[in-house]
């Protein structure tokens, strides 16, 4: 019995000791250390314009649809139609022999190749018409924007030159040259159009 | 399959294998109460001090039986303990976004799956958890769930080092140490190299941006208090179209239809109630954060695998860049990995540790390869569509991780029992989810959970070593053990628990209507689904084919007891073994004792694991994954 209440005090002793050392000071330090070395990253990569306005987070994709803009990736991250909401973030979770998700793709093929005025049997960049896993992938693929450039170019009266020179600009390569793929973030390359439009 | 994945996968081996020693140095320092580390002058006061707290007298050993009711005791505890923070978070600080407290089903289910380090989630992080409950209720176990993983394996070596005693260590010192000296000084480094790469973490509330382009949605919509607006109308249903003289319209043979009030016995319309809906703007995006890295970082490394927001280690902040992908891949085998070192130094027979690394990291080659493959080559069906075939299946796939290293974390994820994801395992190939799904079933021993990875591959090895001694008809020896019935007993113990579980439960719910609702996908991907949910509790795993919906009654009780019977019924078993294992003398190695190092061991260790695996489950998967792989290459759709 005494040996029972001993074990009983130890577990909760360092139930509560670890509640402050793991979960108070580790937290804590975490949080001390990394504001002073890498506040912006710390606080979520955020894009604020010169009137303070907060466009979004250099991390976070945003849904887009008109010409002038890129388009970002399928998204299910949202209730009630909403798309790339952050406070939301899923995939779409449907399998391989799904119906919902075959009809789904052919109508955001078929959308794609209008939009892009594609031929009807082009193939398409699979990431332009499937859903990310987040619901908030921030990039898509070199190819995907490749494809979108003559039209976004059309749209704002640009030349096609100066598009591309937008993308590389707002290209994520792979880390250390070989880590993970390259991609194009939608975002700021978007805000790049409109300030460039803005002068 | 292209040159750049096989570049990645050569950087994440080599490095793997370069960490092993140093961990399986520094463990043995860990793990002895009396070993030194650098760490001494700045840690050591603080051990004293909870030592003293606690009651605990440091120099004091217990044997298997104590050990186990110490680590059952503190499981029960912690669990409580965070059951009721769950259940309060409206009560207490740090909720900026005002979350209320979970349902007392969803409370045991998370409290369990943190303890047991599963880290199933049924609920999505960034919608359902305040920080406090984040940072303290859940983090708690990531540090504690870990820490008791590898105290049982250290256990579990001592019995396999020590000889002739009833004494395997003091599993209160172990807790205190390993997550003193091991797990939090790493956890710091690691933490801040994450936010480094663009990972929040903060104690500000939701961050409201401008969208550039906004949108409209359809709402139902709501009055002054909040509530949803009605309205009454007439239930219509349809029925053929009449002309004056009663006879049905009929278009090109066929009739017309229109839609007619309906009439109950009395004649008078049926009335229904209907949302009335509005349209509503959307130009404001809200942006997640809080402290977020340091969760991350023991999440990965203690193996726990419960994601921050629901995305998990697929959403931009939780993993932003490939390099915190390959860090966090890396710092999920890493403890793993050094245990294998750790028990052939203990054993004196290193060439045993390293053979034990060989069978790991040749399963997990071929689970990488094989999953890589089929991940690709995509989907025929999709590709039918007009999707590019070089592209491979990116659906559930983030652009800046790609095809390959969404592969190769799904199967570190399951080789381990860490559980996180950075790609949606639902929306993988047939093929392609069969991988993490099998890799759970057999146990998770490929390096596997912190701790619980070594200990169950240890299991294969008194079963390999028993088999050996059949096949030459004697005495099974192990490490200058004899093997006797109690051992295989135990061992063989903890693979029927495992089956039983995982198949037992699956099959009550694919015959249930709870079971059946829960679904989100038809035909045999739909008992995956419920499948993939059970071996992953079981295995206390934590990932899943996600578009289960599990926040039921009867899915967070149920998968909450797999849980407990995945974790606990399993330890008994092992510790058990090890308290026999102690006990026994030695008894010098002779010509005919089979060797337990070298390829003959390896080809038998990994024979036995996938037979044992196979004849389990290949009737199951049978019907779930690998029929479907044959509807999808016919086109089949559900």
């Amino acid at each position: 019995m005494k040996q029972l209440f001993t074990e009983c005090r130890a577990a909760l002793m360092v139930t509560l000791i670890f509640a402050v050392v793991c979960c108070g000071l580790y937290p804590l330090a975490v949080f001390g250390i990394s504001q002073v070395l890498f506040r912006d990253q710390a606080n979520g990569s955020l894009i604020v314009g010169k009137d303070g306005t907060i466009h979004g987070s250099r991390l976070i994709g945003q849904q887009f649809t008109l010409d002038k803009y890129f388009i970002t990736r399928p998204s299910d991250a949202g209730a009630n139609g909403m798309a790339y909401d952050p406070t939301s973030s899923s995939g779409s979770n449907l399998g391989p022999t799904s119906q919902k998700l075959n009809d789904a793709i052919k109508q955001n093929i078929a959308n794609y190749r209008a939009q892009n005025n594609l031929d009807t049997n082009a193939p398409v960049p699979a990431d332009a018409v499937t859903a990310s896993a987040s619901g908030l992938d921030p990039h898509i693929s070199l190819r995907n924007a490749e494809l979108q450039a003559p039209r976004v170019a059309k749209a704002r009266g640009l030349g096609e030159d100066k598009v591309r020179e937008l993308i590389r600009a707002n290209t994520d390569h792979a880390n250390l040259g070989f880590l993970g793929e390259p991609g194009v973030n939608v975002l700021p390359l978007n805000l790049a159009l409109d300030a460039l439009m803005a002068k | 399959m292209n040159s750049s994945g096989w570049i990645q996968l050569a950087l994440y081996v080599g490095a793997l294998a370069l960490i092993t020693k140093p961990m399986g140095l520094y463990l043995m320092q860990v793990l002895d109460p009396k070993g030194k580390t650098w760490l001494d002058p700045l840690i050591r006061p603080l051990e004293r001090l909870s030592y003293w707290i606690m009651g605990v007298r440091a120099e004091q050993e217990q044997n298997w039986r104590q050990y186990t009711w110490a680590m059952l005791l503190f499981s029960l505890v912690s669990c409580v303990f965070t059951y009721a923070i769950l259940r309060l978070q409206n009560f207490l600080p740090l909720n900026p976004q005002g979350f209320a407290g979970l349902t007392p089903h969803l409370a045991f289910n998370t409290a369990v799956s943190f303890t047991t380090n599963t880290n199933w989630q049924s609920y999505g992080g960034e919608s359902t958890m305040s920080y406090l409950s984040q940072m303290v209720a859940l983090a708690i176990h990531n540090f504690a769930s870990a820490a008791t993983g590898i105290a049982i394996a250290a256990a579990l070596v001592r019995g396999l080092s020590r000889h002739s005693t009833q004494l395997l260590g003091n599993f209160w010192v172990d807790l205190v140490r390993v997550t003193y000296y091991l797990l939090l000084p790493i956890c710091l480094v690691f933490a801040v190299v994450l936010v480094s790469q663009g990972m929040i973490q903060n104690f500000k509330p939701y961050t409201t941006a401008k969208l550039i382009e906004s949108y409209t949605i359809t709402v139902q919509k709501t009055d002054d208090k909040g509530q949803p607006v009605t309205t009454n109308v007439a239930f219509t249903v349809s029925a053929p179209k009449l002309d004056d003289k009663g006879q049905p319209l009929m278009t090109n043979g066929v009739a017309v239809m229109v839609d007619v009030p309906q009439l109950d016995a009395k004649g008078q319309p049926v009335m229904t109630n209907v949302p009335v809906m509005v349209n509503q703007t959307v130009d404001e995006q809200s942006i997640v954060q809080g402290p977020m890295a340091s969760q991350v970082a023991i999440k990965m490394l203690g193996t726990n695998g419960g994601g921050y927001t629901n995305a998990n280690a697929a959403h931009p902040f939780e993993n932003p860049t490939p390099l915190s992908n390959f860090l966090q891949m890396l710092s999920i085998f890493a403890i793993g990995s050094g245990l294998t070192w750790y028990l052939g130094r203990m054993t004196k027979n290193q060439a045993h540790g390293w053979s034990i690394w060989g069978a790991m990291l040749t399963l997990f080659l071929a689970g990488t390869l094989f999953c890589w493959w089929a991940e690709s080559g995509g989907n025929p069906i999709h590709q039918q569509l007009g999707v590019a075939v070089a592209d491979g299946n990116m659906e559930g796939k983030e652009v800046r991780f790609g095809i390959f290293n969404s592969a190769l974390f799904a199967t570190v994820t399951t080789d381990a029992s860490c559980g996180a994801v950075n790609s949606m395992h639902d929306s993988f190939t047939a093929l392609g989810g069969l991988v993490p799904l099998f890799n759970i079933q057999l146990g998770e021993i490929i390096f596997g959970g912190v701790g619980a990875g070594l200990y169950g591959m240890l299991v294969f090895v008194v079963l390999a070593v028993f088999i050996a001694g059949l096949m030459v008809g004697r005495t099974p020896e192990y490490l200058g053990k004899k093997i006797h019935s109690f051992d295989v007993k135990m061992a063989m113990l903890t693979l029927l628990i495992l089956c039983l579980t995982i198949l037992g439960f699956s099959a009550w719910a694919a015959v249930s209507d709870w079971g059946l609702a829960g679904l989100n996908n038809n035909g045999p991907h739909g008992l995956s689904e419920i499948l993939y949910a059970y071996s992953s509790c079981v295995g206390n795993n934590g990932s899943a084919f996600a578009g289960l919906t599990a926040n039921t009654p009867w899915y967070n009780t149920t998968l909450g007891i797999a849980m407990l019977f995945g974790r606990f019924l399993m330890i008994v078993p092992v510790m058990a073994l090890a308290g026999s294992l102690a006990q026994k003398k030695l008894v010098p190695a002779s010509a005919g004792t089979f060797p337990v190092s070298g390829g003959t061991f390896i080809v038998l260790l990994i024979g036995t694991i996938l037979l044992v695996g196979a004849l389990n489950f290949l009737p199951v998967l049978a019907l779930g994954p690998i029929v479907e792989h044959f509807l999808m290459l016919q086109g089949k759709l559900f």
